[in-house]
């Protein structure tokens, strides 16, 4: 999943490093990710991953990092599988 | 009284791409329905209005100061008036964080040229309840 999320990163996080060198727990805001990028980063991950982030999650720390992400989907794909 | 302001910067480009890539669920996630509006022309939508929009939302959240709390987009409106200025009005979970800060009159101003689309808010901070503002502390 960490790679999939990286690749969207990429593709829609307007990013000023490369996602690639990122740790998990780097923090995406300070890569360079501004709000209106994390927007286009939750709709790709929606496609991606056929989920939807409900408005409880629409919070900076949800987005900062590719861990925080991660663990967002996981808590996601398990809500939707109960 | 004092002022407490927000101030914030979008990419217009950045608010065409998600256009382009999520057309309607991109515009009716972040924006309501007069936003919508008064982002139409006979011509689409335009990218430049919206961008604008968006940064009204960020300065008021700027103003707001959530403590990683989800504040829903549609809570923060920019309202505009026939004669052309715009208003910010909140709603729902945005509007009870500034009762609770103590945070009224908000005002806003609008802009974009050459690319960006920028929004300055400004709202009054009642002094006598700092129990959630933080520069309120002696």
């Amino acid at each position: 999943m960490s790679e999939e999320i990286r690749k969207i990163i990429a593709e829609h996080g307007r990013l000023s490093v490369d996602v690639a060198g990122l740790a998990p727990d780097a923090d995406l805001y300070h890569a360079g990710m501004t709000s209106h990028a994390s927007v286009n980063v939750m709709l790709a991950l929606e496609d991606h991953f056929d989920i939807e982030f409900p408005d409880r999650m629409l919070k900076r720390s949800v987005f900062e990092s590719i861990s925080a992400i991660a663990a967002a989907l996981a808590e996601l794909q398990t809500e939707a599988v109960a | 009284m004092a002022p407490r302001v927000g101030i914030d910067l979008v990419s217009v480009e950045s608010v065409r791409e998600s256009i382009d890539k999520h057309g309607d669920r991109y515009l009716k996630r972040i924006y309501t329905e007069g936003e919508l509006s008064d982002c139409h022309t006979p011509q689409g939508v335009v990218a430049e209005r919206l961008a604008a929009r968006f940064a009204a939302k960020e300065a008021t959240l700027k103003v707001l100061r959530p403590v990683d709390e989800a504040i829903p987009w549609h809570t923060i409106e920019v309202v505009r008036h026939d004669a052309g200025w715009v208003e910010v009005e909140l709603s729902g979970r945005a509007a009870d964080l500034a009762v609770e800060a103590g945070l009224s009159d908000f005002a806003l101003s609008i802009s974009h040229e050459a690319g960006y689309a920028s929004a300055i808010v400004i709202a009054e901070l009642d002094l006598r309840d700092r129990r959630s503002d933080p520069i309120g502390r002696t």
